[in-house]
Order: structure tokens, then sequence, then C-alpha cells
């Protein structure tokens, strides 16, 4: 029986086809920043909220861990995940703030209402240091070593787990 | 008298080509860029909170004399490739930019082949 030289050329292209939308319909297409995650930290430089010092990165090397985490008070699930980020620092963990284009006032309120679980309180009033950490959205947490390589990055609320998993590789 | 409003006329028209250069260029920058928090806009269109920081982050950056390649390396290496409309062409992404023109070159190669074997048809 002789096969047309066609009929395998249009086999092949729809074999070839069905094969490219399988593999797209399997690939995890939501966007994150975890591909940033083994990296090194970018030098930076901030203000304290009461701009009465400022933070670099080399505050970070003193501590065995850090966790970086971007709050507002603005930011309804940063009220959600505050009383995790206070547990972890009631549990040893060094953790700063970076308050995000934020009024001082209202982030101060923020933090004398729910507690300050941080070492740190810097702020990013218009947000431009917060692209050089990756984020695209607050809340976000990323934890670094005293390399300043970063080693998870949180992105949106620590729940339950989240907090479970942090303290369970941090301590 | 006359030369000093001609020196001025030919100041501010100097002035504003460089500001429109200036604006284009950026605008061109701000067009390559995808705004994540979005449904498909780039960030030129987009005036969420995330594409108005990523604003104020390029024109620091064109002020300080980085070219557009520079920043889209420095932001491709916070945010990935996913940052970029056009991305560079590397290892990953070999396929996505060979595979056009190897369809382009074999689709001619089949129209030629058939054209062939039709007039090949009609002469015998």
């Amino acid at each position: 029986m002789k096969i047309s030289f066609y009929k395998i050329i249009t086999f092949v292209i729809v074999f070839f086809l069905l094969i490219v939308f399988w593999l797209g319909l399997q690939k995890d297409n939501s966007y994150n920043t975890k591909s940033l995650v083994g990296t090194n930290l970018s030098s930076f430089n901030l203000p304290s909220i009461n701009n009465e010092d400022t933070i670099t990165e080399n505050y970070l090397k003193n501590n065995k861990f850090t966790i970086i985490n971007f709050f507002a008070s603005w930011c309804a699930p940063c009220r959600i995940e505050h009383k995790y980020l206070l547990n972890l620092s009631n549990n040893g963990i060094k953790i700063v703030g970076v308050n995000f284009k934020d009024k001082k006032e209202n982030a101060l309120q923020f933090l004398n209402e729910l507690g300050n679980p941080y070492e740190f309180v810097a702020q990013d009033v218009d947000g431009k240091a917060s692209i050089s950490f990756g984020i695209y959205g607050i809340p976000e947490s990323i934890i670094v070593n005293d390399k300043l390589i970063v080693i998870k990055k949180v992105i949106g609320p620590i729940n339950q787990q989240i907090y479970e998993e942090i303290l369970e590789n941090l301590k | 008298m006359n030369l000093k409003r001609l020196i001025t006329i030919f100041f501010l028209f100097f002035v504003s080509v460089e500001a429109i250069e200036n604006n284009n260029n950026l605008t061109e920058i701000y067009k390559n860029l995808r705004c994540l928090v979005c449904q498909g806009q780039s960030v030129a269109d987009s005036n969420s909170d995330f594409a108005s920081t990523l604003k104020l982050v390029v024109q620091d950056q064109v002020k300080e004399g980085k070219s557009a390649d520079e920043i889209y390396e420095f932001l491709i290496s916070k945010y990935g490739e996913w940052i970029v409309y056009n991305p560079p062409f590397n290892k990953k992404n070999f396929f996505l930019w060979v595979l056009p023109y190897l369809f382009l070159i074999l689709g001619g190669l089949f129209i030629y082949v058939l054209i062939r074997k039709n007039r090949h048809n009609k002469a015998n």
C-alpha cells in the first residue's frame, strides 16, 4: 500500500501541533518571581520610617536569616499575615519591614495597633526601591541568609502553612 | 533685538525637540515592558500602581545614562524574561526564534515541490 507524501506531512504537522498544545496546557502559566530564589540580593539603602537612620544590605549579614517583609497600612492582606510575623519574631527570627507607598502616621498607627514584629522599619515612599527586590504587589516577603542569598520568596500573605515551613527551616 | 529673539526661538525649538526625543525613547521602553499585574497591557498602556512605579524607575535609569538593553537586563534579573515583550535570544527560547523561519523555509519548499509536481503532471 502506497502512503501519500502529503498525508505523511499533514499527519506530522497535526501531531506536532497536538504535542505543542498538550505541553502548553501542562505548563503552569501563573507568573511569580520565585526564580529569584538562589540569587544574590542587590545592594540597597533605605531610610528608616522616622528618617533617623538608614539600612543597607550589610545589616542583614549580621543575622543567620532575615525576612524582608513589604507591608502597608492600606493593605488588607498585610493585617491577616501580621500575627504570623509577630509569632516568627517571638521565635527569634529577625524581620525587617519595608513600609511600601504609605504615610508615616498611618504606618506607625498600624504597628501600634497590631504590634511591631520588625527589628528595623524602613520606608519606600515612592515604591522605586521595591523594584530592586523584584516586588510587584504587597504583601511580599523575601528570606535571605547572611550571605545575602535569597532562600525563599513568599508572594501574598504568610499563612499557617507558610509560617510553619519558615519556622521549621529557619529555627 | 531680532537676533535675541531668533536665539530664543532656536533654543526653545532645540529644547522641545530634545524633550520629544527623550519622551519617544521612554515610550519605546515602556511599550516593551509587560505590566505584570494587568491583563495583557504593556507598562505604556497601564496606569496601575506597578506600571507607574516601573515608569519612575525607567526614567531614573535613562537619566543615569543607561541604555534600553541595560534597563531590560536589570528588570529581567528581577522579574524574569516575562517582563519584556521581546525576549532575548538564548538557549531557552531558541525554538521560539528559529521555528518561524524554519516553517517559512519548509513551507516554501513544500509549495515549490507542489508546483513542480503539478507542472510535471500537466506536461505529461
